[in-house]
């Protein structure tokens, strides 16, 4: 009898210790795989729906019990910061907004078309998607609303319509934008060591050749550090590098020319601009600080590519004005500001070049349906009067190309910078052009090969004639 | 009874759930009893009574879409123009994919033969010994675990980071201590996807030393007993004796690893996205039919692993009836 009973409860003890080691392991696994999501900082959002003035939503008329679904890659804070811009519209014009957020929804948005399931509006973050979701589900979506056309006429560039425009039809109108021509950097850091912002590229070598000089003794300072790891989509950070070098090399017609396959992807001017990016990011003396060797960008998450730089290991860090939430998730007391711990600097065009290059990107807001109140709640995203929500409702991390954001909304100076400069017209935009091709290359090729490029030292001609090849003969 | 459509409160859902379950207590009653009831009923009706809701479920659920999926495979990437053998050229030509079958390989024959040996050495070394509680629970420990979840420990494990800097990793660490240089372990390829299925045989090492395990204890003492009076022991009663006697098991549990191993999808996503030449089949499948929208090579990946998968079961079937017709 005792013999049993104290058997039992071993048995018992084990399968509970068991249990509750395994539930311990999966929640740490959640725990640190949700943790990269900061939350926006110190700084606060605004109240959205502080002296609203309905004047401005007369046009999109009574829109009572109707309601729109939103289908989207935004997830967590940044969903709730959009869905909180929805109010004033929902205020009133008496319609509802359900938005839904899912990583995965580039692989989702298909299936749910597949399947008959189709949100009423999705945000598409690349151009190239979309035409493919144009082609491939010609039934699905639908043309842009008059009102919402009219308003992108009003609001944005001629540049930013047609990245949302399909074989003549204006199918997307754009929502946020990012700009990725930026250097981060720690101003205190540079400040120690009695470096200035370089102007030009030249510039911009010198000071990384200076970097290295200083450093000659500490073989872990490096004048850069870099990550291109993001799952199944790693890669992606270096075909920024690329789009970004080309722009400056061989300048903004060859670029479009290159995005539309007009010229080979594996172009002698191509071949040029990879092989500066090489002299960065596959050069022993410059790469990687504090993260190891060339083929650690590889590896490296690109959250956590520019982290060294805190630890003034690495100098240099080239990533999107998107980057600055990954500094206040590192460490919420970090502050970003040019007289503050990090900053990014505009990364310079070569001197002989006299128009300077922004690359950029963005989202656009595809119609699935064509209910009056989808086209109204397509207009609202274009106009003036959502940008100036959105920006209330965002402590910091978003900007749009829309001409009637009000600057002063925005609460963080890397915002601000970012505004500037897209809309100052000494500065050039173009949108990343792996988002604009085919997805084959765009979210294929393009990111695998250049991947291998740096993990395994693939030649520059290699890796071009291999993206070449895979590009889509239709 | 809009409510029951459109549940929002907890209420609410709690009401739909308790529906839900009446509703299955209703038909299985019903199913039961009009089997139960008369006695003089065609044995027919009772076949299809039992058998016609699987069999209608398996047609929805697993039929079609196979049929579909393997209509697909001859089409383009969207379904509507017919390409023929395209795809399948595509997938057994391009070096990217030959190093997606050669990965497929290597773990479909690595992690079933490792981790089966795994597992009976750990269950003849544990059996009957004072830690066998314990000894079993922690092998069977992984099992517990989700695939991703288990990827991602295993990431950290294997986290690198330069000499000069502090280590994160585990194993980067223990190198480290001994004096060695810590290794990159997730991109040299191609020992990079060896350390994918050390990851794989971590997990199924446990689920084959439980099956072992109980048909070892299932071995008649007296065969044992009577090999023993015959002087055999040691390591030529496991050769001549135990693998033998648990052969079925031996069977059934390889067949089902390698099955499992055939789609593994999960660790080589989460742990590398199939990057540095360590992609498999399924992810391969994965990226081009859902990431890439090429329907069609998607759909032929999906019908090459269907044919490497039929053999195994095929054999897993025969094996069966094998031992069946012994009993």
């Amino acid at each position: 009898m005792t013999r049993t009973t104290r058997l039992n409860r071993r048995r018992r003890l084990a399968a509970v210790t068991a249990g509750t080691a395994g539930l311990a392991l999966l929640v740490g696994a959640c725990g640190s795989s949700g943790s990269d999501d900061g939350d926006g900082g110190g700084n606060t959002a605004g109240d959205v729906t502080a002296d609203l003035d309905c004047a401005a939503y007369e046009d999109y008329g009574d829109l009572d019990g109707k309601t729109v679904t939103v289908y989207t890659s935004i997830v967590d804070t940044e969903l709730e910061q959009q869905i909180e811009s929805y109010r004033p519209f929902e205020e009133c014009t008496g319609a509802t907004v359900e938005a839904e957020g899912s990583k995965e929804f580039e692989a989702q948005l298909p299936v749910r078309i597949q399947s008959g399931n189709v949100p009423d509006i999705a945000y598409v973050p690349q151009p190239g998607f979309l035409k493919s979701l144009v082609a491939d589900y010609p039934d699905a979506v639908k043309p842009v609303g008059d009102l919402a056309s009219e308003y992108v006429d009003a609001n944005f560039t001629e540049a930013w319509r047609d990245y949302g425009t399909v074989d003549g039809t204006l199918y997307g109108t754009p929502l946020g934008a990012n700009v990725k021509s930026f250097v981060w950097y720690s101003p205190s850091a540079f400040a120690d060591a009695g470096y200035e912002v370089p102007e030009t590229y030249e510039d911009l070598v010198a000071l990384s050749d200076q970097i290295v000089a200083d450093n000659e003794g500490d073989p872990d300072i490096k004048p850069w550090c870099a990550g291109i790891g993001s799952g199944d989509a790693t890669g992606w950070p270096a075909t920024d590098w690329l789009e970004d070098v080309l722009l400056r090399t061989a300048g903004p017609d060859v670029y479009d020319q290159w995005v539309n396959h007009d010229i080979p992807f594996n172009d002698p001017q191509v071949a040029e601009a990879l092989g500066t990016v090489g002299e960065i990011l596959k050069n022993p003396d410059y790469v990687n600080g504090g993260l190891g060797d060339v083929s650690s960008i590889a590896t490296t998450e690109f959250t956590e590519g520019g982290y060294p730089i805190v630890d003034q290991l690495c100098y240099m860090h080239r990533q999107a004005s998107f980057y600055q939430a990954n500094w206040t998730t590192l460490d919420p007391d970090l502050s970003v500001a040019e007289d503050g711990d990090v900053f990014a600097f505009y990364f310079p065009a070569p001197e002989a070049e006299e128009q300077k290059p922004v690359l950029g990107g963005g989202e656009f807001v595809v119609p699935f349906a064509d209910r009056p109140e989808v086209q109204a709640f397509q207009a609202y995203l274009t106009s003036p009067e959502w940008s100036n929500a959105k920006a209330t409702a965002t402590p910091q991390g978003w900007i749009s190309a829309n001409k009637g954001l009000d600057k002063s909304l925005l609460q963080s100076p890397i915002d601000q910078l970012s505004v500037d400069l897209l809309t100052d017209d000494s500065y050039v935009f173009r949108f990343d052009g792996s988002d604009q091709m085919p997805g084959a290359v765009g979210a294929g090729s393009f990111w695998s090969e250049m991947t291998e490029w740096i993990a395994s030292d693939k030649s520059d001609e290699d890796v071009l004639d291999a993206i070449e090849a895979s590009w889509p003969a239709s | 009874m809009d409510w029951l459509l459109n549940a929002d409160s907890i209420a609410e859902k709690l009401g739909v759930m308790v529906v839900a379950i009446l509703l299955f207590v209703v038909v299985m009653g019903l199913i039961l009893f009009l089997v139960d009831r008369p006695r003089n009923i065609p044995n027919w009706v009772v076949a299809v009574a039992f058998s016609g809701p699987a069999i209608l479920l398996i047609g929805f659920g697993l039929l079609y879409p196979g049929l579909k999926t393997i209509r697909d495979s001859f089409y383009n990437r969207t379904s509507d123009v017919f390409v023929g053998l395209d795809n399948y050229a595509t997938a057994f030509t391009r070096d990217e994919f030959q190093i997606v079958l050669r990965n497929t390989a290597i773990w479909v024959i690595l992690v079933p033969i490792a981790a089966t040996l795994l597992g009976l050495i750990y269950a003849i070394v544990v059996d009957r010994s004072r830690f066998e509680k314990v000894a079993k629970t922690l092998i069977f420990l992984p099992m517990a675990i989700s695939m991703v979840g288990a990827s991602i420990i295993w990431k950290f494990m294997y986290e690198y980071k330069p000499a000069s800097r502090p280590q994160i990793g585990f194993l980067n660490q223990i190198l480290v201590w001994i004096g060695l240089e810590p290794q990159k372990f997730l991109l040299d390829a191609p020992m990079n996807t060896f350390w994918l299925i050390v990851v794989m045989i971590w997990i199924q090492a446990g689920f084959a030393m439980t099956i072992l395990a109980a048909a070892i204890r299932a071995i008649p003492e007296d065969i044992v007993e009577a090999a023993r009076l015959d002087g055999v022991s040691g390591v030529r009663m496991f050769r001549y004796i135990t693998v033998p006697s648990i052969r079925p098991a031996l069977v059934v549990v390889l067949t089902t690893i390698a099955i499992g191993t055939l789609k593994v999808f999960d660790i080589v996503r989460t742990m590398t996205g199939g990057r540095f030449e360590t992609s498999v089949v399924a992810n391969e499948f994965y990226t081009q039919a859902l990431r890439q929208g090429d329907n069609g090579l998607g759909a032929a990946l999906a019908v090459i692993l269907f044919v490497l998968v039929v053999p195994i079961i095929v054999y897993n079937v025969r094996q069966l009836r094998k031992s069946e017709e012994i009993r």
